[in-house]
């Protein structure tokens, strides 16, 4: 790509309001700043996993005893559905688009997003839907109980006889959702595409935006199937249609297929990002370069393909044909070969290195682990009659729960303290960070361990009473739910206090290599005083090599390597 | 990309003696994974529990080696305190990185070939198969399967799924039950129905399970081979009452199959005990509700032979 279109677009779209606030009333207005908006985006998101996870402690509560004594089943019914579709709408998708649209454009060496009026107007969705989600808490009937999923007919069922129901709340939030990611993915995809600084060809690119710019076109093949699925639905549910109800000759079969068809690919624009979350950690307190960077990226891009041919796994036991139960029993394995290339990258970049354990560093591994066993157990779950005993009991539920908060969840911690100081300009404090660590890793195997044996034993999941031959496991999870609620607060107390009172962070405290590291932290607002010229690759440690031919920071710090 | 280093004798040798002790372990492992499951009532359950414990070996093999790994350079590859240089600068090796695709790809067309000789064994009968089709198990010495007597073909057991009860219709003695019951070592056929919304028929002891979906009828199959009491579950979340769901299933005798169905068919039509009903009249007589608007159970099927309720299972 040449020099002159880069520096053509950052000249004319600019930033919209020349001389932005630079103070923390920025965060609350339509600021069009790429890094306001990833701020805002995490903190939003965290609020949400606070909610998310209280309503998870209540649901391990009841859980604690095989009865269904501490909430009514409705009451339960209703937790685990806004636990999954809140953890997923509203902590995990938005999190990653906080830690994307933060990172991205300082990791290419650009001065914002590609559209920044856009990117300011898909954050603000999130609130929208948010507020519409959690107001169905407040509807007579409460929110919904279908579960996240949201299969119909169970879906269709509305007991009170209204309009306005938990379920029609729902499916607004999910297909308002749906639009705003769709406004992000397009956002991302153009950025990485036209706003590279010049030098940055693709093999010089951070493996982190491969992963994002992989997780983003799941979104924007993916996402049109859910958003049409969810619309489909709130028709057959208020205007009469029946495409879902087959009381009235509709399939309800083929809302799975819709749901599936982005909503397995969606726990890769979750994992993707969290990969190269990994990509980044790794190579800077192992003091090496990433092992085998090419295969590393290329893999998420292969991840993006064979994620579109995989969904029917989900439906094992959905009453499908044998022919497709082992086509994508396959494609399913398949998968596991780019991953397994990743895991294995990983551990030759860790293996004989000069390794620090900074909190980062901590998080990323204990994340590695949790995924590999993630990854194991998923590969016994696309054998088809291994799933036909487990699909829909606790053993899956432990399955995702070990990627979604195991390595998910601990993936965005090790970003959140990687690149504290870059947002926030302070270091946070290490023993506050470790102390979340040991919690975090504790409470994850302890909550989500027992759900293996329960699942293989048989118990389905969401249940809200259970046989007591259950119990045994289940107190101990819930033990470790209650202790990954506590885990929570070392991590609270780290982020605002060290925010306020911690120690002045420099450009590059860790000592690493990339773009958003030559500039000053926080950043300015505009990040990059000269458009760097890139002229080596991404993990140059141990060469001792300049990454870029210019001082990106300008007269602003002349501290770089 | 760096040049290849040979190995020394002594480090291929010690690697050799690693994997060996892995693989030791992970044999080991993949033999307690057997004690993991229920009881292995069916002739499905055994072939299900061999392919778990292969795919327990296989993957603590990984999970042991990757972690051990990750564990020596946590433990010994540390950085000194005040060392700030950079460690090797070994960006790759292609050698090592198409072993690293290559492998786990062969490894990955092993387990879903054995994955899928394992599923043809258990044929489980999917809706778009033929009824009649009922592929032998294989399991059977020929021997003993010709000294059973030649069943003729039976009209399947008909499974009636509703919120939330389950109810089972015999149709060859008009006689309706809320209780399975199934001769042992010989194939169970059924046919699955759905009035409201989807169900799953789920029996953790056979190891196998298919969604109910309502407007369609769907063939079910599986051969019982242990007599005993076990637990019929909902799988697919079915609304409120979905976790009460839950239903006996008798594997007898072919003599005591026959006396029940005998004794079932004597019996007049009686209201069957149903948890989720009972706990929703329960509710309704309070004063304040201490939750939301629930869908009405179903009222309590009127049946033949009526389970006793939460009677011993195994």
């Amino acid at each position: 790509m040449s020099n002159a279109s880069i520096e053509a677009i950052a000249a004319k779209s600019g930033q919209p309001f020349p001389g932005a606030p630079n103070n923390w009333q920025r965060f609350f207005t339509f600021s069009t700043d790429h890094k306001v908006i990833g701020i805002q985006y995490i903190v939003t998101a965290f609020v949400f996993f606070l909610i998310g996870g209280l309503l998870a402690m209540v649901m391990r509560g009841e859980l604690i005893t095989p009865e269904a004594d501490l909430v009514d089943r409705t009451v339960y019914n209703a937790l685990f559905t806004m636990h999954g579709t809140i953890m997923l709408f509203m902590w995990t998708f938005p999190v990653l688009n906080g830690l994307s649209n933060y990172l991205v454009p300082l990791m290419i060496g650009a001065r914002d997003m590609a559209f920044p009026r856009l990117n300011a107007a898909a954050f603000w969705l999130v609130p929208v839907f948010g507020t519409l989600l959690m107001a169905s808490f407040f509807v007579p009937g409460g929110p919904s109980q279908s579960g996240w999923w949201a299969y119909p007919p169970v879906s269709l069922q509305n007991p009170t006889g209204n309009l306005i129901n938990g379920q029609v709340l729902w499916l607004l939030a999910v297909a308002l959702s749906g639009v705003s990611s769709i406004m992000g993915a397009v956002n991302f995809v153009t950025t990485i595409f036209r706003m590279r600084a010049p030098g940055m060809g693709w093999f010089r690119m951070p493996a982190f935006c491969w992963t994002v710019l992989s997780a983003q076109m799941i979104q924007l093949f993916g996402l049109p199937s859910l958003t049409a699925g969810a619309v489909m639905l709130l028709l057959d549910l208020t205007a009469g249609t029946s495409f879902f109800d087959p009381a009235r000759g509709g399939d309800p079969v083929l809302y799975q297929h819709f749901f599936w068809f982005y909503s397995h690919p969606a726990v890769y624009v979750i994992i993707l990002p969290i990969f190269g979350t990994f990509s980044e950690v790794f190579p800077v307190y192992a003091r090496k370069p990433l092992f085998g960077y090419r295969f590393v990226v290329v893999s998420s891009v292969i991840i993006t393909v064979l994620s579109a041919m995989v969904w029917v796994h989900h439906m094992f036991a959905s009453g499908t044909p044998s022919w497709m139960r082992m086509l994508f029993m396959f494609s399913t394995m398949l998968i596991s070969v780019p991953t397994g290339v990743k895991v294995f990258a990983w551990v030759a970049t860790v293996w004989g290195g000069k390794l620090r354990l900074d909190t980062p560093m901590l998080f990323a591994l204990g994340g590695l682990v949790c995924f590999l066993f993630a990854g194991i157990t998923g590969v016994m779950l696309g054998a088809v009659p291994f799933d036909i005993h487990v699909n829909n009991t606790y053993f899956v539920v432990g399955h995702f729960h070990y990627v979604i908060y195991g390595a998910a969840v601990m993936g965005v911690y090790a970003a959140i303290y990687h690149w504290f100081p870059k947002m926030t300009g302070h270091m946070y404090y290490e023993g506050l960070g470790k102390l979340h660590f040991a919690l975090t890793f504790i409470g994850v195997n302890l909550n989500f361990f027992p759900m293996h044996p329960l699942g293989l034993m048989g118990m389905p999941r969401r249940v809200a009473s259970y046989d007591p031959e259950f119990a045994y496991w289940n107190v101990i999870a819930s033990l470790g739910g209650f202790l990954l609620g506590v885990s929570t607060l070392p991590f609270i107390l780290n982020m605002i206090s060290s925010w306020i009172l911690g120690k002045r962070a420099a450009a590059n405290p860790w000592n690493a290599i990339g773009l958003e590291w030559l500039i000053p932290s926080p950043p300015p607002v505009e990040n990059f005083e000269e458009i760097p010229i890139v002229v080596s690759g991404p993990y140059g440690y141990g060469s001792y090599e300049p990454l870029v031919a210019n001082n990106p920071a300008g007269e602003l710090n002349s501290e770089h390597r | 990309m760096t040049t290849q280093h040979s190995l020394s004798p002594r480090t291929v040798a010690l690697l050799v003696a690693l994997a060996i002790a892995d693989a030791l372990i992970s044999l080991w492992v993949g033999r307690q994974a057997y004690l993991w499951m229920p009881p292995q009532a069916s002739a499905e359950a055994v072939l299900v529990d061999d392919l778990f414990g292969f795919l327990t070996t296989i993957g603590s093999f990984i999970f042991i080696g990757v972690t051990t790994a990750l564990l020596v350079a946590v433990l010994f590859q540390r950085a000194d305190k005040y060392d700030t240089s950079d460690g090797p600068a070994i960006e790759g090796n292609l050698l090592v990185e198409i072993l690293w695709t290559t492998i786990p790809l062969g490894l990955v067309i092993w387990i879903a070939a054995y994955s899928y000789q394992i599923y043809d064994k258990m044929a489980i009968l999917g809706p778009m198969e033929h009824m009649n089709h009922v592929p032998s198990l294989g399991l059977m010495p020929p021997a003993e399967a010709a000294t059973l007597p030649a069943v003729p073909e039976k009209t399947p057991i008909e499974v009636h799924a509703r919120q939330w009860a389950w109810e089972f219709y015999y149709p060859d003695q008009n006689i309706t039950s809320t209780e399975l019951h199934l001769p042992v070592n010989e194939r169970a056929r059924l046919v699955l129905t759905s009035e409201d919304v989807l169900h799953g028929f789920y029996i953790p002891a056979f190891r196998i399970k298919q969604d109910v979906i309502p407007g369609s009828s769907i063939d079910f199959g599986f051969t019982p081979i242990r007599e005993g009491r076990y637990r019929l579950r909902d799988s697919d979340y079915s609304g409120t009452y979905f976790a009460a769901n839950q239903g006996t299933v008798v594997i007898e005798s072919a003599e005591a199959y026959q006396q029940w169905l005998a004794d079932a068919a004597a019996q007049p039509l009686t209201v069957a005990e149903n948890r989720a009903f009972r706990e929703f009249s329960r509710a309704e007589e309070r004063p304040i509700s201490m939750g939301w608007k629930t869908v009405a159970p179903a009222p309590p099927p009127r049946v033949n032979y009526a389970s006793a309720e939460d009677s011993s299972y195994e």
